[in-house]
Parts: C-alpha cells; structure tokens; sequence
C-alpha cells in the first residue's frame, strides 16, 4: 500500500463524480476520467496480476498500450472484455474487474511456486520438454497455468460495430504537440484534416509535462486545433486507435464508445506523429510491483492525481526527468534522483546522485528498497527512465525502414522508406520547439525527414549488463529474463526474429513496446554486434489489439456471407418446406415435419410413381445473343453448339484451360442467335466470366453478348409420369416437345419458356417464368399436383433422383482432376477438329494414361447398407492405397437398395468387378457398375 | 485496400477486381501443332517479375477484362487500358 491521491491534481478526473468497482472481489473507489490502472495506483493497489510463466507478482508500469502487467478481465453490463488493458480501460461504476493468469487471485496465487521452480524453466523449456509425450497430454494443465484471459464461450458481442468509409486530404495519427501543429497548419490552409488520436483527450506528452505554447496554454493549442480542423470540414477522433496502413493510403481505425466504429479512411496524405515510448532499465528483479516508467508517474499525477508511492527513487540519464522529479517533490513526495551521467546539477528539494546506478530492487510483494552503487537505499517506489523509443509502427507496416541513430540512442525511420511524413517524437524530436516547428511545416505540405536534428548532448545510453547478479527481466508480460536471451544467444537464436519465437519475447498484447529494445540491444552486446546488424522485427496490424467483433461489424451469422434467396421463398416455407444451403442459395431441402431422410426418401418415391415440383430458380439463365453466339459456345464449350437447332436443347460441359471439367448443363437454343447456358446454380458467375473471358479476348464483343438473367425468371420443375396431367391441370397448354425440345408459350398475360429437360430421368418439364408470375404459376401447380397425388420436392429427393440415374454434380462426383472421357464423354475429344476451351490439355501424357479416375456406380452385396460418402476404394490385392473414393451415396427408394458413384482408378475397365471399399478402418466389397442405376434404357423420359 | 483503375469505370476499391492472367501470353493453335512442353509452359510458366508487371484483370462490377500495370512491390499501378482493339 504505498500508492496515493493527490488532493488537488488530476485534470481529467471529476471528483464530483465518484465511482466503485470491484478488484478481485475488494471494492476499488475512483472518480469519473479514471482509468483501471490510476484507480488502482491511487488506492494503493499494488499487485495487479501475476506474470505469465512464473507467477511472479507484478504491478502497473506504463500508461498505455505499453503496459505489459496490468492486464484484466473486465465485465460490465453484460460485456466481457478477456484481456483488457488497464491503462486504456476507463473506470465505470459496477464493474467487475479480475486479475489474469492468477489463481485464486492475484494478491494469494497459488501458482506462485512456479517462481521458485524457474530454474527448470528456461526459454525453449516447452519446446524441449514436451516433445517427448503427446501435447495433449501436458495441454490442460499447460492452458491452465499459462496465457492470459479466458474467453467466455457463453458470451457473444452484439455485432452492432459501425462499419464507415471516409476519405480525407490530410491524415494525422496522434494529437500530441507535434501531431496538433500538423492538423492545424494543415487545416489552415483549407485541407479537409482527420485527427486520429488513441486517447480520449488530445494533447499527447503534454497532457502530463504541460506548459504553454506560442505564450498560451498548450489547451489552447488542443482547442484551437480542434476548432480549425473542423471548420475546414475535417474531424477529430478520439478514443481512436489507428491500428493499421495498408496500400495506396488506406488506414484502418477503431473507435470505442457505446458502439464501436471501425474506420477505413482513406488519405491523400498521412502525417505521422504517434510520439514514442519510454525504455524500461535493467536491473534484478526489475519486475517488483512499484516498479514503473517515469513518464506514466507523471502522466497518473497530473491527469489523474493518483500517485505511486511517498519515498520514490528516481533513475535516469536524461535532462528530461528532472521536471518529473520537480513534479513528484511539488506533490508531496520525498524524491531521490539517481542520474548515471557524472557532473549533473542537481534540483532544489531533491536528493541527487550523480553518476550512480541502480542494481538491484528489493523486496518480496513489492518494492521496499533497492541496491544503488553497491549500497542500501529505503524507497517504496522505483521510477525508471530508460531513454525514449519512437512508435514506428505505423511507418513500419507501410513498409518504412528504420536507421540506427547513434547519437540520440534509437531507430528512426529512414527518410523517403514509406508514403507518410513523421514529425515529433515518432522520428525522435524529443524537444517540444523543435516537434512544434515539425509538425507546423509538415501541416503545410512540408517534410521534415531532411531536416537534421538541433544539436544536443549524446544521450547516455543504458543497456543490459548480464554481470549484474540476480534475475533482470527483459520482457515482463511474456517472462523473459536476460539469461533468456543469453541462452538463446548460446543456442544459435541470434536473430531477433528467431529469438522472439524462442523466448516469446515481444509478443502478446503488448507487442514489445517496452521490451523488444532491451532484447534487442542484449543480443546485440552478447554476440558483439551492433544494434542495426542484430535487425528489428516486423511491425504488423494491428497497432494494438483491436476486437473482432469491431473489424466484423454486422458481417456475421446470417450476414456473414449472405445466401441468395428464391422469390417463392415464402411460399415454400408455407408449405411446410425446411431449408438449407446448396452453393449459395438457401433452397428446400424437404418439406414436411418428421425425419428428414425419411421425408427425402418419400418425395423420391412420390416423384418417381406419380409427380413431383421442385424449385428449380437457381439454375444459371446466360442469355447469349448476336450472331456470334453460336461461335463463342463453340468455343468456350466442350461440345458444340452450332450444330443445335433451334427449339431444342443439348447437354454440355464447360472445361478450364487445363481440360478439367469446369461446369456442365443443357444449352437451350431458342432461335439462330439467342441460345440460353443452364449453368449449374452455384457457377454461374464463373461460366459467365469464362464466357467473357473468350468473347472480350478472342471472339469480339460487337457480335454477340452475354447476359445473366438468372435472378429475372423463376423455374418449376415438374417431374414424374403424371408430369405432363399436372400441368395440364394447371392450365398451362403445353406444346408438342419431344426430349429436349425448347419452346415459349404465352402464359397470363406473359410468357412462359417450356424445357423438356430431365434431371431425374423422368419426363420432365421446365417451366420458367418472370418473377413476376412466380406466384400464379405456383399456385396452378399446387393444385394441380394435389387431384394428381403429387408433392413438392426437396433438393434432398432431387439428389436421391439424379443419384438412381448417374447424373453428376460437378464439384462433388468431379474433382479438380476429372475430364471430359473420365466420365464417358469421350466424343468431341477424338471427334472435334475445330478449337475448344482446355482442348489441348486432353492430350497431354497425363489425360491419356490409364491410371485415370473415372466415374463408375457401385453396388453393395444385397442386404447390404448405404456406402459412406468419401470412402476410399482400394485394391482387392497388394498393398493397400487410394484407387479413388465414393463421390454420392444415397439409398435409392424407387430400387429399394443403396446405389452410389465413384471415381475409380482405370474404372471403366472394372464394370463387373469387385472393389474394396476402406472407410474408417472398416474394409467392405462393392461391385462396379456403369453410373446409370435406375431405367438404363431411358424409357421414362417419355412417360 | 488497393484502388485499381478500370479504363471504363475508374478508380475502385480491389474487391471488385480479380486477377486473371499475366499479359501476353498468347494461346498457342492449332492443338495438334502445338507441344506438350509449348502447351505446359503456356499453362504455367509466369514471369512473375519482381516489379513492373503488365497482368490482365477482370473488373467484376462491369465484367470487363483490362490490362494492368502494376509494381509488385510497392504495388503503384502505373497503367490501366482495355484489351487490345477495344476501346473504352
Ligand atoms: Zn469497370
């Protein structure tokens, strides 16, 4: 308990305003503007979690998205937030906040042996160890130990994240000094600005070093900016995380509040100015609870009052925390300074120590001393300034690179690397002047990146000494210490890339803010090199974590991907009709209540003894039309279609390039220069493309079109012996078609085309109507099929039917390897002197050996059960392998056994033989048959 | 996102597109003429510089195939035109 409230400061709480929440179950008292991480600080609260590996307590250390313990699990009003950083979560009265990685809490963990057993583990200690037995033998136990937050499976986000599109001139990310210069000299000159900053108030360092600027106070600069940008018709977003640049100047951006917003803007021009981060220092255990960035102590005190302890030591090498230091002494604590360069001045009503270093930080639960110099010093809190790294992350995903800059001790990004300008402490202009002076010309269209930096004193850097005793952390949210990277180093993991995967240093939610410097610059003093030879990792999306539930918006369930519905979608369901996807349409699958294979298999029967309707919209309509029409089919199709003669239809196949079967269907030729591609519902995107594809590149566009008008007609299928009395029935006067004749009747009003097309093996007629008549022609039907003991048909029963006949359905009895004489169509390909889409690829070694997979029918022994779909075929002798599998496999109603297809090694030459089928290590025998199971004659087709 | 120009409807959004082939590539005819190695080669064999590359795309919105150049690695496109003989 060293932690306190100011009485006074705190410019962004409302002490009118108190609040409560709990912490691991103990009541936690704030005010309204604090954030979980200075509520916490100010109550004294000292061990907010328990580190990842060890169970090592650990307290808050930063401010932002760099804090690396204070992680949460925080619920409120119905919202779940697993792992919600402590620093950016604003307080809110009620909630209900818990440590991670702790059991029971983080205060009593009792996993907290595992500090004592952290000899035993050391980085790779998973990868070595488990590799012995299964992982999932050690995973429960592992899970449960380790990681972060739970996910609660129970709790689903509202998908209610606004999804917006913006354009802008300017872009601005960050609004800091720099940040705010830029905006408003960019808005002044009548740019449309967008400020993006991740807090919820603009001002960035200021917030915490204050100050005035251009003789007012720096507010006045946040106000006026902010008046300015929105003046010239720009916004300013706060509570705003820039997360990610992509190409050609898209950003995206998330924005908290009571919905969530996610952003993609889009700008001209992107001004960087996300400031930077303070380094952590190295010492033994550097990870104690009342260890934290001097920085954040300043930013807690004077936004928030709260402040870190009484008797604070101070550890620096910069001029830059001697006014932290002032602002510590101002508030009431007792402050020591401790500044490793020699000869440095010291500060009214501070204890100063000149060229000293801190060793070591003592104490069990927290700090209660430290080690400075070799001698004992009493404090309660320990405030470390390590040096500055700019947040070049941004810069790096747009593909930035970074140079090593020797003097001032950091990476900045290498002018002309990335389409942004970067100003203030993001390029290292740690003095306020100088990132006002950058971002105001940078607003103006200038660029700083050539300016050089004023001339100031190298900084004096600190870095890791592995001879120091005693355990330093390099990376406290991931538990990776300095042996760590020595181990690494001594294993050959000298890469940084491959030192963060083998230590996990730099990743999780923190991304390595305050740790991938101090790995870094370890391996590059372990194997004696330089800080730019050891390399940086790669910066990726996104800038920090960002829910999913904000990138998806409402793109979820039922509209994720949405399906195409059919215009009797109702009356269907009316009918009693349950539904079910087949390739993007939400379609009948049966009708009726009951068992659903036993209702598939009562239409399948009905249809077969009387009459049956199914819903056949989805099947593609490309109307091609012009005098070349029958030129690009020719082309574009496996079988030709100008020999077809109007008023009648042809079945045909559509191969790729490669000679693989792409689609098949009937081509409907209705006079000499219209014919109409039945593509198979879920391609006829694709068959369109193709067709495109061949007419814009190679037949020319002047003499034939393609059009889909797939979604403008709906098509009844009537199938069965009564099909032509149903229709009959229903009033439509049917005209003399023989099989696959075309023709068009006028219909109520309209016009109806008529196809006696069979997909089931039945006479068949398919009746297309436009939507429009959709409704009237249903209910003709409807009662027509009742007098006629007929019923409405799910797809479910169309596949038992076209099963029973050996009808394919590309995709599934085809695979990405099957052509045209694979499934007996071999004619055109021997036949066809002319050029054909994928005709050369028929002749290639691989389509004419013997090996080929070919689709063949599979009868089991009698009595025997339906065949697993997907089962292998195997040899009957010899080593087992893959001599195919079993594409559909449906039991047939109207034969009363199973019937399947297959495709089968060489299995045109094995009609008649037995093969073996493997299926989940079971082994059973089939016969092979031709496809056609059911009427192999095709006497029904006529009735 | 990328913004890609179609020559007959401007910049769009890359959702729109797809990529269908790299340019210039002619199809080899007749098929009897033509090798199984010339035939393999035309299916397969790619360029794929690394940097200015002239591809064919498809502009899905309009359903018009376009010939694109673009840079493979800092992805500027640097031109857009219709298929040879056809102008927008
Ligand atoms: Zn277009």
């Amino acid at each position: 308990m060293s932690g306190w409230r100011h009485p006074d400061l705190g410019a962004e709480i409302d002490r009118s305003k108190p609040l409560r929440f709990t912490f691991d179950g103990q009541t936690i008292e704030g005010f309204e503007g604090d954030t979980l991480a200075s509520a916490l600080l100010a109550s004294g609260h000292r061990i907010l979690g328990r580190s990842f590996k060890y169970h090592r307590p650990r307290g808050l250390w930063g401010m932002g998205a760099d804090e690396p313990n204070a992680v949460f699990d925080v619920r409120h009003k119905g919202i779940h937030w697993p792992n919600a950083r402590a620093t950016l979560t604003y307080a809110q009265d009620g909630m209900r906040v818990a440590s991670v990685n702790a059991w029971p809490n983080a205060r009593r963990d009792l996993f907290g042996v595992m500090d004592f057993a952290q000899r035993f583990l050391p980085a790779g200690f998973y990868y070595k160890t488990f590799m012995r037995l299964p992982w999932r033998f050690y995973e429960p136990l592992i899970r449960r130990m380790a990681g972060l937050g739970r996910v609660d499976p129970d709790f689903a986000p509202a998908a209610d994240s606004v999804q917006v599109a913006a354009a802008c001139e300017v872009l601005v990310i960050g609004a800091g000094p720099a940040g705010l210069a830029a905006a408003r000299s960019a808005a002044e000159t009548g740019r449309v600005v967008w400020l993006v900053e991740d807090a919820r108030h603009l001002g960035g360092a200021l917030r915490r070093r204050g100050g005035e600027i251009e003789g007012t106070p720096w507010r006045d600069l946040a106000s006026q900016t902010q008046k300015t940008v929105k003046r010239a018709g720009g916004r300013v977003l706060t509570d705003t995380t820039l997360w990610g640049a992509f190409d050609h100047g898209t950003f995206a951006a998330w924005q908290r509040g009571p919905h969530h917003r996610h952003w993609r803007i889009r700008a001209e021009r992107c001004i960087l100015a996300a400031g930077g981060i303070e380094r952590p220092l190295w010492f033994a255990n550097n990870d104690l609870p009342g260890i934290l960035s001097a920085e954040a102590a300043l930013h807690h005190l004077h936004a928030h009052g709260a402040v870190p302890g009484k008797k604070i030591l101070l550890a620096t090498a910069t001029d830059n925390s001697y006014p932290v230091a002032k602002a510590l002494v101002d508030a009431g604590a007792d402050v020591t300074l401790i500044d490793s360069r020699n000869d440095t001045p010291g500060l009214e009503g501070v204890t100063h120590m000149a060229g000293a270093r801190i060793e070591a930080a003592l104490g069990r639960h927290g700090v209660t001393g430290a080690t400075v110099s070799g001698k004992h010093f009493d404090c309660d809190t320990i405030l470390c300034a390590g040096g500055t790294t700019p947040t070049v992350h941004i810069w790096c995903q747009a593909g930035g690179k970074l140079d090593w800059d020797e003097d001032r001790d950091m990476l900045v990004p290498r002018p002309g690397t990335a389409p942004m300008t970067v100003v203030g402490a993001a390029r290292g202009t740690l003095d306020l002047a100088t990132a006002l002076q950058e971002g105001k010309g940078a607003g103006a269209g200038g660029d700083p990146a050539g300016d050089t930096f004023p001339a100031s004193d190298p900084a004096t850097p600190f870095r890791p000494d592995t001879s120091l005793p005693g355990r330093q952390w390099v990376d406290l949210q991931n538990d990776v210490t300095l042996k760590d990277v020595g181990l690494a180093a001594r294993e050959g993991f000298t890469s940084v890339e491959h030192l963060k995967r083998y230590t996990t240093l730099g990743m999780a939610t923190d991304q390595g803010r305050t740790s991938n410097f101090g790995g870094l610059a370890a391996m590059a003093t372990l194997t004696n090199r330089t800080i730019p030879e050891t390399g940086t990792t790669t910066y990726r999306p996104p800038f920090q974590p960002v829910p999913l539930s904000a990138i998806a918006g409402p793109a979820r369930g039922a509209l994720y991907h949405p399906l195409k519905r059919l215009a009797l979608e109702a009356s269907h369901r009316a009918a009693g009709a349950r539904f079910r996807e087949y390739g993007g349409w939400l379609r009948p699958a049966v009708y009726g209540v009951g068992d659903e294979a036993t209702l598939a298999q009562q239409e399948a029967l009905a249809a077969r003894k009387t009459v049956g309707v199914y819903d056949a919209s989805p099947l593609g309509k490309l109307d091609v039309i012009g005098p070349d029409a029958a030129k690009l089919l020719d082309f574009a199709g496996y079988i030709r279609m100008s020999t077809l003669k109007p008023g009648r239809a042809r079945y045909g196949f559509m191969l790729s390039e490669t000679g693989i079967v792409y689609d098949d269907g009937v081509v409907l030729r209705l006079s000499d220069t219209h014919f109409v591609v039945s593509a198979s519902s879920s391609h006829v995107d694709g068959v369109r493309g193709r067709l495109e594809d061949a007419r814009q590149d190679r037949i020319g566009r002047g003499q034939v079109f393609v059009h889909d008008v797939t979604q403008g007609f709906v098509t009844l299928t009537v199938t069965g012996p009564k099909a032509r009395a149903v229709c009959g029935a229903a009033g439509i006067a049917l005209p003399d078609l023989a099989h696959m004749g075309v023709a068009e009747i006028a219909y109520k009003g309209g016009k109806m085309r008529v196809a006696r097309v069979s997909f089931t093996g039945d006479m068949s007629y398919e009746l297309s109507v436009p939507t429009e008549l959709a409704d009237t022609l249903r209910a003709d039907l409807d009662r027509a099929l009742t007098g006629a003991e007929g019923r409405w048909i799910g797809l479910e029963a169309v596949m038992i039917l076209r099963a029973e006949k050996g009808f394919i359905v590309i995709g599934k009895d085809t695979d990405g390897q099957t052509m045209p004489q694979d499934l007996s169509w071999g004619g055109p390909r021997t036949k066809r002197a002319d050029e054909y889409l994928g005709k050369r690829s028929l002749f290639t070694p691989a389509a004419i050996q013997d090996t080929r997979r070919q689709l063949v029918g599979l009868r089991v022994p009698e009595g025997g059960s339906v065949i697993e779909t997907g089962a292998h075929l195997i040899p009957n002798h010899g080593p087992r392998r893959s001599l195919g599998f079993v594409t559909s496999s449906y039991f047939s109603p109207n034969l009363g056994r199973p019937v399947a297809l297959a495709l089968l090694e060489n299995g045109h030459a094995k009609i008649g033989a037995e093969v073996r089928l493997f299926n989940d290590g079971l082994i059973r025998v089939a016969e092979v048959t031709p496809p056609c199971a059911f009427d192999p004659k095709g006497e029904r087709l006529n009735g | 996102m990328q913004h890609f120009p179609c020559p007959f409807c401007g910049p769009r959004d890359e959702t729109e597109f797809h990529f269908a082939v790299e340019a210039g590539h002619a199809r080899p005819e007749p098929a009897a003429a033509v090798s199984d190695a010339a035939w393999s080669s035309y299916l397969y064999e790619n360029a794929s510089p690394k940097g200015s590359a002239r591809e064919v795309w498809l502009h899905l919105t309009c359903g018009e195939y376009f010939i694109m150049t673009r840079d493979t690695v800092s992805r500027e496109v640097t031109g857009s035109e219709a298929l040879p003989g056809h102008a927008p």
